[in-house]
């Protein structure tokens, strides 16, 4: 028998190496602007996908939504193991927030066959922990958070070890079931050799097209048209090709997409400046150490 | 979705386990008391559980007008699906403008599956809240009387302040420890309204099968006086500096991200983004450079004193003493200095 697992991973700005300007006037992120990588949670949750399909066989796909770039992150998925990937890019899914966000990708979700959904806890940039309970909900199933091992998988019932804070849980349910995958879950494995040299031929529609456009200006729409079209069925023949979705293809609401479908919009953003306070330079002596000391006294700081 | 009723009340959700209220829930009925009293509005505490009437005077002696209490024995232990069920139920009923969570893993593992059934928004982990006016780009209408959700984003680089100003509830979670627990008046009078519950076992999915739940040994929260290392301490055994210290002064020994990556320290005392956040008397942040993450988990903290060999740290930035030399110099003299005077 076997699971299908399908893991939501996300592509994200390394929020470690923001520098200068990388907001957008509504105070939305530039992403193209920092560099790009794979949340590292949602590795986590792949990893245990693979483990899952190691041991008792089954599929993994990859699904992501964003920007075409996000392509980069379901070819490293590839890489790991994954066996198929799904690009979901639209322009109407731009500046979604997570209640729209989690509709999209339960909307590509139920089109695919699962036993299991994975996503890691949460994304280095925003850092809400939201998509993974809501999509869960949309799909009408449990949710299990902050797994760190699934313990056991017996036919339809499945335990797992959650970390709740200050201790632990271990739970039963049965599937279908969301998981969101925390950072001590496991050691994701690294891209294998043979599966990098194979799979970094994998490209998206969008990719297709845009080095198409690129490497022939000269050719016309019609004929453009007919070489994307080859191009894509000869990658699909040999299992190269990135699946790619927008919201018609996965019957979501347009409405409820985007913008239009995002209760939370910004009101304001602020770069963080250091609040300048009354400070003092205090002489690394024992007469200077002895001043500060009593004044933190006398302000009743200290007893 | 709820109507906009600009007279609805503002809701906190009091988060408890075992009967024991946790400190979040306190904390935020003192933020969401000066809201409610802003919008000349009532503030209700939402307490789910079983048999947990009890611990509603407590709520309101933190600044409650009334307790909506939704009692079953399968709401004993919590579990998503009941207690979403339950919340969405009464959010649909009593229709509140605003619903505010602790940002612990069951406020973030309730609030977000709650946002999806009412299809509301969610803003996670703010560290503040406040009322205030939008007027969108598009539009001449001006937004009154909103919820501005105040969040670090992005790593903490920047301050996002979020709205929804069209979809109610108004839904946040609220990071544990940043908003300041009003002092409890005992006599202050409040209602308890019993709220009607239906579940059924096929509300509770999971089966738990075991629990293991250390007590909180460290309470950084609580510490009037924090004296924290960091990278800098170099070691381990260095670290006795800082404990030393804590000792000293009466205080509780932390430190910062690289510490705790480094062994030198557990992570139940980790003070910054991804640890505890403080606001003590008085912080002695030692051998620490001060990274944004840190700084936003401290920064709040009455006095701060900054021990940094490197004069361009960032801690020196919020600090109101600066000694920019060598900590294993400096910590000694401190602890030689602080016993003199105790001798005195």
């Amino acid at each position: 028998m076997g699971y299908d697992c399908v893991v939501l991973v996300k592509q994200v700005p390394d929020t470690k190496r923001i520098t200068g300007k990388v907001m957008n006037d509504d105070g939305t992120v530039n992403r193209a602007a920092l560099p790009a990588i794979f949340n590292p949670e949602d590795l986590n949750a792949l990893e245990v996908a693979l483990q899952i399909k190691d041991r008792f066989g089954g599929t993994v796909t990859a699904i992501s939504m964003g920007l075409p770039s996000a392509a980069d992150v379901l070819r490293e998925a590839l890489y790991r193991g994954a066996d198929k990937a799904i690009l979901i890019t639209d322009p109407r899914a731009a500046a979604s927030d997570t209640l729209a966000t989690s509709y999209i990708l339960s909307c590509a979700v139920r089109k695919l066959s699962y036993d299991m959904v994975l996503c890691g806890r949460q994304a280095i940039d925003g850092d809400t922990a939201q998509v993974g309970p809501q999509v869960a909900q949309k799909l009408g199933i449990t949710q299990i958070t902050y797994v760190e091992a699934v313990e056991q998988l017996d036919g339809r019932s499945i335990t797992v070890r959650r970390n709740i804070g200050n201790g632990w849980q271990l739970v039963r349910t049965r599937l279908p079931v969301l998981m969101t995958v925390i950072d001590t879950a496991n050691q994701p494995r690294i891209p294998a050799a043979k599966r990098l040299m194979r799979f970094k031929k994998a490209r998206a529609r969008c990719e297709i097209e845009r080095q198409l456009r690129e490497q022939r200006p000269d050719l016309e729409e019609d004929k453009l048209k007919d070489m994307i079209g080859q191009v894509t069925s000869d990658l699909q023949a040999r299992g190269l090709l990135i699946e790619q979705w927008d919201i018609d293809i996965i019957g979501a609401d347009p409405t409820r997409c985007g913008r239009s479908g995002s209760p939370t919009k910004v009101h304001r953003i602020q770069s963080v400046v250091l609040a300048a306070k009354e400070s003092k330079n205090v002489e690394p002596t024992d007469a200077g150490i002895s001043q500060m000391i009593s004044e933190l006294i006398n302000d009743r700081i200290i007893a | 979705m709820n109507n906009i009723n600009p007279k609805a009340d503002v809701w906190v959700f009091a988060e408890q386990h075992n009967g024991q209220l946790e400190d979040v829930p306190l904390e935020l009925l003192g933020k969401a008391r000066g809201l409610a009293d802003q919008l000349k509005v009532e503030l209700a505490a939402v307490l789910l559980g079983d048999q947990v009437t009890g611990l509603a005077k407590r709520l309101i002696s933190y600044g409650a007008d009334k307790v909506l209490v939704a009692e079953h024995p399968l709401l004993a232990h919590y579990q998503t699906n009941s207690y979403c069920k339950v919340i969405c139920q009464m959010i649909r009923r009593y229709q509140p403008q605003i619903v505010l969570y602790g940002a612990t893993p069951i406020g973030r593992d309730l609030a977000p599956r709650i946002a999806s059934e009412l299809r509301a928004g969610l803003t996670a982990d703010c560290t503040d809240l406040q009322i205030g006016d939008h007027k969108p780009a598009n539009e001449e209408r001006v937004y009154k009387d909103l919820l501005f959700q105040i969040r670090p984003a992005f790593g903490g680089n920047i301050i996002a302040t979020i709205i929804n100003y069209q979809w109610w509830p108004q839904m946040a979670t609220v990071r544990e420890g940043v908003m300041r627990m009003a002092e409890p008046n005992p006599k202050r009078k409040g209602r308890v309204i019993k709220v009607d519950v239906d579940l059924t076992p096929e509300d509770l999915p999971l089966e738990i099968l075991q629990e293991h739940q250390q007590p909180r040994k460290v309470n950084l929260k609580a510490a009037r006086i924090i004296v924290a290392g960091g990278a800098g301490v170099g070691s381990r055994e260095n670290f006795k500096l800082i404990w030393d210290l804590a000792n000293c002064l009466g205080g509780a020994p932390a430190g910062s991200r690289a510490a705790v990556d480094l062994g030198f320290i557990d992570h139940q005392y980790q003070v910054g983004q991804t640890g505890t956040t403080v606001r003590p008397a008085l912080y002695i942040a030692i051998g620490i450079s001060g990274a944004i993450q840190h700084r936003a988990g401290m920064e709040q903290s009455q006095k701060i004193v900054a021990i940094n060999k490197d004069p361009d740290a960032p801690i020196f930035s919020i600090a109101h003493y600066k000694i920019v030399a060598d900590l294993n110099d400096v910590v000694p003299r401190m602890i030689k200095a602080l016993k003199e005077k105790a001798t005195r």
